[in-house]
């Protein structure tokens, strides 16, 4: 805030500062109060928000293992030219590293970390550390090859060349299914390891689906709800919002009751003879399951953003479009539904979003098919532990949502979107 | 004056609770059945004798990842877990987990014969107090089929003409490559043999292949006898115990085909540092006797060769338990040793080919 250009500049409080000062001061103070009020928000949004994921962005090219767990071999492979085998300083700095990581237990890290990347790994690191007592003396390098022959292994050494760097890209390299070469150069892992990729895709086009669903179903009933009289509107609105209030996992798992193979919908098909007892549909556990699910829970998401929207369009338009001479089509297509776009726009991103980041719903009726690939990153994490990759997938989606941010924002303007 | 008695009292008060001090235990397990038997065998006896309190955590099939984070948080708040020995290798290598020192630590047996020498062969790790020896079995739900065309070979797994159903199967590769190649012909002793090689562990997939479009995949040990119970399937892997308290206790027309068992141990470790404030716990729940009570409530046969002279019947019935234990000799002789070492180094790439083949 400036004061306007055409001030005098002679003019004083009645303390004697100068106008422009003593006006400058009072807005600061103002500011500086406004700044305390959000502050607390500041604070947790710092906390609980931009922290993890700045401690997810470093974790997932973070590779301080085999520098810290081997230093001194790490220190004399950086200069290696990979041509022959390493030479003696090398093998000696191993000798050293294990001696010193085998005694104070800092060696498990190493290997579990370098097990990731050659498989046999840690067998090789933690067997040559506990047999590390028979080695006689130099030279070191015969007797390490003597202790596992893959200390002989020209890859292995390539692989802990690289792998020795504070930083890598290992894990995103692995996270969109390519691995580095032994020979360093970047390729794609065969296809019997091939999976993350399929899965990012998935998790995006079945976003769509459950979005484009969730928008089919909510139209109308949005509609309805802006259109009803308060008394019929009010009772409906309480129907859209009673299992938005209802525990997620509840209203999951009723959905198993409903679709398994001995749940409710094949008893009724059964019982009406659509199907044979034998013939039962798979309807859960699958891409099906996930999808019906999703869409059911997401779906209050979609129909609020919407029924705001439609709330403030007044009905008179569609009347006067209608005396106009346009035919039904016509006018809600010209008239109404433009109108609804702010609408459709949020609910949309909303949903998708959501949807891409969702992973207990998938988890328990997606079966195989119906698996998201926030599903691996929670296997990531809890079962193979390989906390880089998780971190590594989890970064990238989100560098997906925020590109989808920026399209839509392109597209229809995030300034557009009314939540209500 | 009467402040400074009162303050004295308190004083005295405090020392002596310190002497006699009951703490709270974590103690991380496996839940359901086996947490049952370890509360009844272990936890309530040691309440009772030292006035302990014990919180049972049911984590263990996530040990391994949340001694990662707690050590990583600086902030271990489990005092003992109940873990497999792969896992505790790999713990106890990275500095997770204390070293104990089973003679110093442990009870010898009633005869004296120190701990190193009772416990099974090669059964103690560096950091590990094996408790239990159990199994994973393939079971099936005896009312599902005739009764002269019952399964009793892993062949039947994946023989969908003659046993057809769907199959629920643990969500891992250990176990199931396995049992793909015992199907295939291999001898149980060689399997680990043929696994290292890429040639085994494609003939495996090619094997696991012929039943992929017709198994359930499970990740939490209640689910297989739920599963079965339901008649969702027919058949199922599961852990012996639970497939045996389903039966005796739930009345559940269950049974289970040994052949080519796959078994391991269970046991004990440490979080780094909390030795000395667990250290009379565990000599008490690894002692002979509690090792031995253990095996009235679930069929999983005790780690101390002392303990094994005394299991009995089940607690409350006349069911002799030896013939339900994996050690039993009909049902040992197609057995089949799980590899840790093997495990510890191929995993990582197994479970990402799995995973890969799942989705494919």
């Amino acid at each position: 805030m400036t004061l306007p250009s055409d001030t005098p500049e002679g003019l004083t409080t009645a303390d004697g500062r100068p106008l422009k000062a003593s006006l400058e001061h009072a807005v600061r103070r103002h500011r500086l109060r406004a700044l305390m009020l959000v502050l607390p928000l500041v604070a947790f949004l710092i906390v609980a928000f931009i922290l993890p994921i700045g401690s997810m962005l470093w974790r997932s090219i973070d590779n301080p293992e085999v520098s810290q767990g081997l230093p001194l071999t790490s220190r004399a492979i950086a200069d290696w030219d990979g041509q022959e085998l390493p030479g003696e300083p090398v093998y000696a700095a191993l000798y050293k590293d294990l001696e010193t990581g085998y005694a104070d237990r800092s060696i498990g890290r190493v290997a579990s970390r370098l097990n990731y990347q050659y498989s046999g790994m840690r067998s090789t690191l933690m067997g040559s550390a506990r047999k590390l007592g028979r080695l006689e003396g130099p030279p070191w390098k015969a007797a390490m090859i003597s202790l596992d022959r893959d200390w002989g292994e020209h890859d292995l050494w390539r692989m802990i060349q690289r792998e020795a760097r504070p930083w890598t890209l290992s894990y995103y390299l692995s996270a969109i299914d390519m691995q580095y070469a032994p020979n360093g150069d970047i390729v794609e892992k065969p296809g019997y390891l091939q999976l993350h990729v399929k899965l990012f895709v998935r998790t995006l086009w079945m976003s769509m689906l459950i979005t484009a669903l969730c928008l089919v179903l909510a139209y109308p009933v949005a509609y309805l709800l802006a259109t009803l009289p308060a008394g019929k509107g009010n009772l409906l609105m309480i129907l859209v919002l009673l299992p938005f209030w209802t525990s997620l996992l509840v209203r999951t798992t009723t959905w198993i009751a409903i679709l398994q193979q001995q749940g409710v919908l094949n008893d009724i098909l059964v019982s009406l003879h659509v199907i044979g007892n034998d013939e039962r549909l798979q309807m859960i556990y699958n891409k099906t399951g996930t999808i019906v699910a999703m869409t059911h829970i997401l779906l209050p998401f979609m129909i609020l953003p919407l029924y705001s929207v439609m709330k403030t369009i007044p009905v008179g338009y569609m009347r006067a479009a209608r005396s106009l001479g346009a035919g039904p089509v016509t006018a809600f297509r010209r008239v109404y539904f433009p109108q609804t776009v702010a609408g459709i726009g949020a609910g949309s991103i909303l949903v998708f979003i959501l949807s891409i980041g969702y992973y207990i719903t998938p988890a328990l009726v997606g079966g195989e098919s119906g698996r998201f690939i926030t599903n691996l990153i929670a296997y990531h994490m809890q079962t193979s532990l390989n906390w880089g990759l998780a971190a590594a997938i989890a970064s990238i989606l989100l560098f997906v949502v925020i590109i989808c941010y920026l399209v839509y924002n392109r597209l229809i303007g995030v300034d557009k979107v009314k939540l209500g | 004056m009467k402040k400074t008695t009162i303050a004295t009292a308190v004083l005295a008060g405090l020392t002596l609770s310190g002497l006699a001090q009951a703490q709270t235990l974590n103690i991380v397990s496996w839940g359901g059945a086996y947490s049952d038997s370890q509360q009844k065998a272990y936890h309530d006896p040691w309440m009772k004798k030292t006035g302990d309190k014990i919180v049972n955590i049911d984590k263990s099939a996530n040990a391994l990842a949340g001694l990662r984070a707690q050590t990583q948080a600086g902030n271990v708040t489990w005092d003992v877990v109940d873990m497999l020995p792969s896992d505790a290798i790999i713990a106890c290598d990275e500095g997770l987990i204390d070293i104990i020192d089973a003679d110093k630590v442990l009870e010898p047996a009633p005869d004296g014969t120190p701990p190193s020498k009772d416990f099974l062969e090669n059964s103690l790790g560096e950091c590990f107090v094996p408790q239990i020896v159990y199994s994973n079995i393939l079971a099936f739900n005896t009312s599902m089929f005739p009764k002269d065309k019952e399964p009793d070979s892993i062949k039947a797994l994946f023989d969908l003409e003659n046993y057809p159903g769907k199959r629920a199967l643990q969500k891992k590769p250990i176990n199931n490559m396995e049992w793909a190649l015992v199907a295939d012909g291999v001898a149980p002793d060689d399997v680990y043999e043929v696994l290292s090689t890429e040639e085994g562990v494609a003939r495996a997939f090619k094997k696991l292949d012929t039943i992929k479009d017709h198994v359930i995949w499970w990740e939490e040990g209640a689910q297989p006898p739920q599963l079965l119970a339901d008649k969702e399937v027919s058949f199922a892997s599961a852990y012996n115990g639970r497939i045996f308290n389903a039966s005796v206790n739930e009345n559940q027309p269950f049974d289970i085909i040994w052949d080519a068992q796959v078994f391991e141990l269970d046991g004990w470790v440490v979080p780094a540092g909390k030795l000395d404030r667990v250290k009379d716990y565990l000599a008490f729940a690894t002692a002979t006797p509690q090792l031995a009570n253990q095996a009235k409530y679930i069929s999983y046969g005790p780690a101390r060769k002392s303990s094994s002279a005394l299991v009995s019947t089940m607690d409350g019935t006349d069911i002799d338990m030896k013939p339900h234990m994996p050690t039993y000799g009909p049902n040992f002789k197609t057995a089949i040793r799980k590899d840790d070492a093997f495990w510890a180094d191929h995993l990582d790439e197994l479970s990402q080919r799995f995973n890969a083949w799942l989705s494919s």
